[in-house]
């Protein structure tokens, strides 16, 4: 089962220790908040110690992600981190223009995912965040299903020139397993589908699955997509393909069906709703309502397996 | 051979694409005096890292700039005679990518200043402080909302390597009342008005900055 936000350590903490490490050592590095992760306990240290390279512009998203493009500019690494919503969508247009139209790259760690802060309803929630990357090129797409997943992805996207995006989440996997590499893990073999579960989504896919004959295979780094692992497991699974995503629905479903233009292929696409429920209550319950709980994710496959 | 103001202004005209429409001569003048007196870049080495750094913002009508650009060596003049053809560098809205001397890829309103303090405040965490970052907006450009985060921002963190030239031919469409100079200074900043043909006058408006606060300049077009 996926656990909540009162889990001991959360990705977002391990972000948040890992920066200021990094911040540290590399003097390259610099990070510009928008409020959100400035307080004690956050960022609020790292700020005291470098206050040339932590930048809070206050509650200007727009600001943030302009000034983060204008450090690249100026030859530093930077790194913009927010609520998804307000990170991705609000400032959508400086994400698009201030990095790799100027001929520059940057982070970006979002915090908040699809429906994390469930009580605070739609307004902070992002499930199209990782779409709205597919329509602009060369970004780097990680979603980290487990909190020892964000160091590694980070520390390379700290030493790299590319645009990153890192999608942080309160939800969580039992254990760890993403590739260092950014392939797919392969969790179990099985013959009657391949089924991707991508970050945070594993353990309701592994419990919805327990007892179908079917590969299971791990993604926590996205874009790109690895799909030359994919085509070989869907090989062994009559081209057989179901994708649980946890945000929108349907999101990669463009990455496979490029991949698999040669063969005849069946793809199930899992994943968030573009409806706006008004309902607040728990990610527990949005999974639920969304179909991607163990129940929800078993029927749909059970329907497209006709099993 | 110098160029010389008379030099951009021909310059400019070759980049006149449809004689319908005339390039912007007002901004002409502005570019003018930071380049041939102002700016600290030179085009023999444009990527110091120790140079001034100019972010047209206002990306619209950059005819002006190509040729200010042409005249001081960034780039070939007959570059001017093409714009916007199939392989020309030199579009519509500047890219940086493809343009010697070009800064920062413009076009959408209300980039070039966040971008501009981003850099300002780079340079500055890398221990560079000779440089200053000078954006150039229009008036109506200011309608933009980021241009009031980052406005608001600069001021209250009193960046002082920072200068925001606007050139202000009254085309928003609310207008500014009050002027331009006082919603930056109401936010922590110096400002400047003058008159936008007045050489002299814009030279010493640029150099009035102090280092505890940045900067603004509000050129003004005659009507």
């Amino acid at each position: 089962m996926n656990a909540t936000v009162a889990e001991a350590i959360a990705m977002r903490d391990v972000f948040i220790s890992e920066t200021a490490r990094l911040l540290d050592d590399n003097p390259r590095l610099a990070l510009v908040l928008a409020d959100i992760s400035a307080g004690e306990g956050r960022f609020a240290q790292a700020g005291v110690d470098h206050p040339d390279r932590v930048i809070n512009v206050g509650i200007r998203e727009q600001l943030m992600v302009g000034v983060a493009g204008g450090l690249a500019l100026a030859g530093l690494r930077p790194i913009a981190h927010s609520y998804a919503p307000f990170l991705v969508e609000r400032a959508f247009e400086q994400v698009k223009l201030d990095f790799g139209h100027q001929g520059t790259s940057g982070i970006l760690v979002s915090v908040g995912a699809s429906y994390d802060w469930s009580e605070g309803g739609y307004t902070h929630f992002s499930p199209r965040d990782v779409a709205l990357f597919d329509t602009i090129p060369g970004w780097t797409v990680h979603v980290p299903g487990h909190p020892d997943e964000v160091t590694g992805p980070l520390r390379a996207a700290a030493d790299s020139d590319e645009s990153v995006y890192i999608r942080l989440s309160n939800r969580r996997n039992a254990e760890a397993h993403a590739s260092p590499d950014g392939k797919l893990t392969v969790l179990k073999r099985g013959g009657q589908a391949t089924v991707v579960a991508v970050g945070p989504m594993l353990d309701n896919v592994l419990a919805a699955t327990a007892d179908l004959d079917v590969t299971i295979a791990y993604a926590a780094t996205v874009r790109p997509f690895d799909t030359q692992t994919l085509r070989e497991l869907a090989g062994t699974t009559a081209d057989t393909i179901a994708l649980v995503e946890p945000y929108l629905a349907g999101t990669s479903d463009h990455i496979v069906n490029a991949a698999l233009t040669d063969r005849p292929h069946r793809l199930l696409s899992l994943g968030v709703g573009r409806e706006d429920l008004h309902r607040f209550g728990t990610p527990d319950d949005h999974d639920s309502w969304h179909g991607l709980d163990p129940a929800g994710i078993r029927a749909s496959l059970s329907k497209f397996l006709s099993v | 051979m110098t160029a010389t103001f008379e030099t951009a202004r021909q310059l400019a005209q070759r980049t006149v694409v449809d004689p319908r429409y005339p390039i912007n001569t007002y901004t002409l003048d502005p570019l003018w005096v930071l380049y041939d007196r102002i700016l600290r870049i030179d085009s023999a080495d444009p990527d110091d890292p120790n140079r001034d750094r100019f972010y047209l913002s206002k990306g619209h009508g950059p005819g002006s700039y190509y040729a200010v650009l042409a005249a001081k060596g960034f780039i070939p003049a007959d570059w001017l005679d093409s714009v916007a053809a199939t392989e020309s560098p030199l579009g519509a809205h500047p890219d940086t990518t493809r343009v010697p001397g070009v800064e920062i890829s413009a076009g959408s309103l209300g980039h070039g200043l966040p971008l501009g303090i981003g850099t300002a405040l780079g340079l500055t965490a890398q221990g560079i402080h000779a440089p200053r970052v000078y954006v150039l907006i229009g008036d109506a450009e200011l309608d933009e909302g980021s241009n009031h985060e980052a406005m608001a921002f600069a001021g209250a963190y009193g960046l002082g390597n920072l200068t925001t030239l606007v050139v202000d031919n009254h085309s928003a469409t609310h207008g500014w009342p009050g002027g331009i100079a006082s919603r930056f200074t109401a936010q922590g900043w110096t400002a400047t008005t003058v008159g936008i043909t007045d050489h002299d006058g814009l030279a010493s408006a640029l150099t009035r900055h102090t280092k505890a606060a940045p900067h603004a300049v509000i050129a003004t077009v005659e009507d």
